[in-house]
């Protein structure tokens, strides 16, 4: 049951509908906006107040198997921050990987209404559904990871590039997923296999398969652009990392041609140098290739200082960082379909590479010319957690506060950036693009990330404040399809939102083959693997752009 | 037998952790029970043999039938009214249960504890403080040349792990299943599991952590005593040879059980043996795996982690959940006479645990759920009997790897299932909650702790 609630006064940003600033009347009826309400049955003052429509998270980590292992393997960082209930809404804990109750009502409490979780091993899809249904407000969705799958590995090796695109869809059917994911593609066989290596370069053969990443990436592309996928595949790129990656950054994105692609923590990506090196920023060189390129849209991951966890299904990266200070590290391996690294992670101020992965984010955020493709992250919660996007914002509006922070951390770090030089700052306008309108145009949501009529009634109201930190971490009024969550500051309802996902067609020949498969290699049955609609609950299914093949 | 049978395939076994999801029932459905279970090892077999209908009461209040909903109504009631009630068990019971049963405790401030604080639980505490490389179980299948068991027997505990998991499938890597594998079993004891081992290591009992750190020393080749036969019983030569196999193979797995995380050292041998597997990676690619026992015990632990943070003893008295093992851990609240109600769901502590625990519990208002009568329910205020997950009702489980699967439903029972019984109860204690607040109040913290 939603309500109808008009909203007056208040200075509208809605870059879809190249609204900057202006003071508008907003309509809502029936979860929708809408050009006019009769007699509405509240009306919100927003004299003083900015709006926007509701936060997107195009990358997070906030739910499914590797999430839930680290939260299990840090009571440590839930125990100094509690996540207390209320009257309307379950109680929880708070930490850099919160449970999935303080998850959601985090969220809004930052004005932001979808996210999407970036990694999910198809055989966790069942587990992920069902905890972002216990993920209170916000409407979300998944990636599948297919980048390490046997199975589509053995179909490519082989040629089969027709049975290939029927099974990339027969997946995404099976999970209930939004798009695909490719991480370190190509790097599984050897981490598993061939004791704990990795594949460094986009053109090595990998020796079981004889495919390299290069062509599993160009697959992944050519699948999404024949069925219209509304977000292409969502690639964390090989050699995250690692000194002088950008060479293979670069390689990926031209492997794209003009065809889309999403590089997912770009400025992980980001580093120049000679491996086993120091690291370096190569920040000019990829945002170069992304200004240039329209067909690129990328989050850019940004690191910020205290304490993350690293999670990810690059598992020989986690291994590498668990070398540091070898404390405790979960390495997850998923039959036929992934692997997965998690440990504990702080950055910090006076480490020259941390200052340095720091400072590659700014100057991507700085020397961006397109907000809508450069898209704001931190890779939550590797990078650190969603709940520092307010402290982002400021770092990215207030010249003065970055000046100060810039002074704080290693210097030689900052030597090596061109960040000091540049004196950009971002105007709320912008700001509405890098985490609503941006996010809901590069994942294809055509009802989210707007504020004109028909679009989702998703909207954040916060107070004008110089200290934009302040700002956006308290927002005065959020609603959420039409149902005003936080009123004055406060929750004044629960929500439980929607899952957002797609349903490509596929050849069911494809299906006896994919079946033969499971039979020898998994070790539960095939007829129990897809995932039914009751884990859907509230759903959406959003609709590709090419007409079923 | 009649003639009414029908065949349910791709049914699952919630009897053990091994969670096999193969199973081909045939159903009588005049009869109401399982006639054939295909597949079933000699355990599952028995359970879905046993598991029929009876003819019983849906609920029963202080020993008398009662309706369900005035069941429901005075569970609702002592949970409201106790200052400090307890909820345990829910290892043998859906994710979906589950979940209504940490929602409530998250109402009424109470404590939530799962059947892992009795079992793995020290393995959990070990693998909040190293972490542990591991997998789902079809990579062993496909990839594990060394297979080690420790402290386990499951050719009496988990009949199929060996052949439908880890010993004898054939798998990507492994064509030829068993002969492509050295199958090493640590134990204190030659059960019945040693004939599959080609290599048995008797250990003194008690001395694991000993044997797992003197591993960990040679594999980093650290120089150890040489007394340490004498402390062990297994000798140098065998510890060397161990640690060569488990440096060299290709994909090495450390299977461990409660002969290991419940003798003396608990979470301190389930940590060695977490550390062992971890710094094997150093080597080769290697990985550890707690063998649970129920068949949802798994589930448990990730509905209560995801939920509050936490996988076991969870308490909310302070309107957020804390985590202390050994303070809101149930034999602990019990066993110290802090608890003064307590709902008991598929699990029968009555029947196995300390006296003081079950002397406790004879003391206070007790709200049990369970297929089947047992001690528990036995001396139960609320006791509701309800269907059995796995055979009248779907939901899902999770396999002791976190490989969750949705259950197929056999036959229909009389009787509920604890979901729909636990979402009943949860709708009322809300109710209850909403008429108890005083005028005015704005959040669940200006609650009264009891009536």
């Amino acid at each position: 049951m939603s309500d109808t609630i008009c909203i007056i006064n208040g200075s509208v940003y809605d870059p879809a509908n190249n609204i900057a600033g202006e003071i508008r009347t907003l309509y809502v009826r029936d979860g929708r906006m809408v050009d006019a309400v009769s007699e509405p049955a509240r009306t919100l003052d927003a004299q003083g107040m900015v709006i926007m429509p509701g936060g997107v998270d195009i990358h997070c980590h906030i739910a499914g198997p590797k999430v839930n292992l680290a939260r299990k393997l840090q009571p440590e960082d839930h125990r100094r921050d509690p996540h207390p209930g209320t009257i309307f809404t379950r109680s929880g804990s708070g930490g850099v990987v919160p449970s999935t109750f303080a998850t959601g009502y985090r969220y809004a409490t930052l004005g932001y209404t979808t996210a999407m979780e970036a990694a999910v091993t198809p055989i966790g899809a069942r587990h992920t559904l069902e905890e972002l249904h216990d993920t209170p407000i916000i409407d979300k969705g998944f990636y599948i990871l297919l980048g390490n799958n046997i199975y589509l590995q053995q179909l490519l090796k082989e040629g089969r590039k027709e049975e290939f695109h029927h099974a990339v869809g027969w997946w995404i059917n099976s999970t209930k997923s939004f798009t695909t994911k490719l991480v370190n593609p190509g790097g599984d066989e050897p981490w598993k296999g061939r004791r704990n290596s990795n594949v460094s370069d986009l053109d090595e053969k990998n020796e079981v398969f004889g495919i390299t990443p290069r062509e599993i990436i160009s697959a992944f592309i050519d699948v999404a652009d024949a069925y219209g996928f509304p977000h292409p595949p969502h690639v964390h790129c090989n050699n995250l990392g690692h000194s002088g990656n950008v060479r293979t950054t670069l390689e990926t994105m031209k492997t794209a041609g003009d065809r889309r692609l999403h590089l997912a923590h770009i400025q992980f990506h980001s580093y120049s140098g000679e491996p086993g090196q120091n690291p370096g920023s190569a920040a000019r060189d990829i945002i170069d290739y992304v200004n240039a390129h329209p067909n690129i849209t990328c989050d850019v991951g940004q690191v910020m200082f205290g304490k993350s966890t690293i999670m990810t299904a690059d598992a020989p990266l986690a291994y590498m960082l668990r070398g540091i200070k070898k404390a405790k590290w979960i390495n997850a391996d998923t039959e036929c379909e992934s692997g997965c690294g998690i440990l504990p992670f702080s950055y910090q101020e006076k480490i020259y590479v941390h200052a340095l992965q720091w400072a590659i984010g700014l100057e991507l955020f700085l020397m961006s010319q397109d907000p809508w493709r450069v898209i704001l992250s931190t890779d939550h919660p590797n990078g650190g957690s969603f709940q520092s996007y307010p402290k982002l914002i400021r770092l990215l509006m207030d010249r003065e506060f970055r000046r100060q922070e810039i002074a704080k951390v290693n210097k030689r770090a900052i030597g090596k950036t061109v960040l000091p030089d540049l004196d950009r700052e971002y105007n709320l306008n912008e700001i509405a693009i890098i985490t609503r309108a941006g996010p809901a145009r590069a994942l294809g949501l055509t009802n989210k990330g707007h504020l004109g009529a028909g679009a989702d009634a998703d909207i954040t109201v916060y107070d004008e404040n110089p200290d934009r930190e302040l700002m956006f971490s308290a927002p005065r009024y959020v609603i959420k399809s039409g149902n005003l969550i936080i009123d004055n500051h406060e929750f004044c309802a629960d929500f439980s939102g929607r899952t957002l996902h797609i349903a490509p067609a596929y050849d069911e020949s494809i299906v006896p083959s994919v079946r033969t498969f499971f039979e020898s290699y998994y070790s539960i049955e095939f007829d129990n693997y897809a995932v039914d609609d009751s884990y859907l609950h509230e759903h959406e299914v959003i609709p590709l752009s090419r007409a079923a093949t | 037998m009649s003639n009414n049978l029908r065949v349910v395939e791709n049914a699952t076994c919630t009897f053990c952790g091994c969670v096999c999801d193969d199973m081909i029932l045939t159903v009588d459905d005049t009869e109401k029970r399982i006639v054939k279970a295909k597949n079933a090892c000699v355990l599952g077999r028995a359970w879905f043999a046993e598991h029929t209908i009876e003819d019983a009461p849906a609920a029963m209040i202080s020993g008398k039938p009662a309706s369900v909903d005035d069941a429901v109504a005075e569970a609702a009631r002592i949970l409201v009214e106790a200052r400090f009630p307890i909820i345990y068990g829910l290892s043998d019971t859906t994710c979906e249960a589950q979940r209504q049963a940490v929602a409530i405790t998250d109402m009424v401030r109470g404590n939530i504890d799962t059947t892992t604080s009795v079992c793995h639980g020290p393995s959990g505490l070990a693998f909040q403080g190293i972490g542990e490389s591991t997998m789902t179980l079809g990579e062993v299948k496909n990839r594990a040349d060394l297979v080690v068991y420790w402290g386990g027997n499951p050719a009496e505990s988990h009949p199929r792990h060996f052949t439908r998991y880890t010993v004898t499938p054939k798998g990507m890597f492994m064509p030829n299943g068993k002969k492509d594998r050295t199958v090493v079993l640590v134990d204190v004891r030659r059960t019945p599991s040693a004939p599959v081992a080609n290599i048995f290591v008797q250990l003194k009992p008690g001395k694991d952590f000993e044997l797992l750190w003197a591993l960990r020393a040679r594999v980093k080749g650290r120089e150890i005593k040489a007394d340490i036969e004498e402390i062990t019983g297994v000798s140098l030569a065998v510890i060397d040879d161990l640690v060569q196999r488990m440096k060299t193979c290709r994909y090495g797995v450390l299977f461990f059980g409660m002969g290991l995380t419940m003798t003396r050292g608990r979470h301190f041998n389930s940590g060695a043996l977490l550390a062992l597997a971890t710094d094997l990676n150093e080597f080769t690619h290697f990985v550890a795996k707690p063998v649970r026992g129920h068949g949802n015990v798994t589930g448990a632990d990730n509905v209560v982690s995801w939920q509050t943070g936490y996988p076991f003893g969870v308490n909310f008295s302070r309107g957020y959940p804390r985590f202390n093992p050994g303070e809101f851990t149930t034999v602990d609240t019990l066993s110290r006479g802090d608890a003064d109600a307590a709902m008991i769901i598929a699990s029968d502590p009555a029947s196995n645990f300390p006296k003081a625990a079950i002397a406790h519990l004879r003391r206070i208002p007790v709200i049990t759920l369970d297929t089947k009568p047992t001690l528990t329910s036995s001396l139960a205020r609320v006791a509701f009997r309800t269907s059995t997950y796995g055979i009248n009702t779907g939901g899902t489980v999770y396999r002791m790897d976190d490989v969750p699967i949705t259950l197929r439903k056999a036959f229909d029972s009389p009787f509920p299932d604890d979901e729909t019984i636990l979402r009943a109860l949860k709708e009322k204690v809300q109710e209850l909650l909403r008429s108890r607040m005083p005028r005015g109040a704005k959040s669940a913290f200006e609650l009264p702790l009891s009536a």
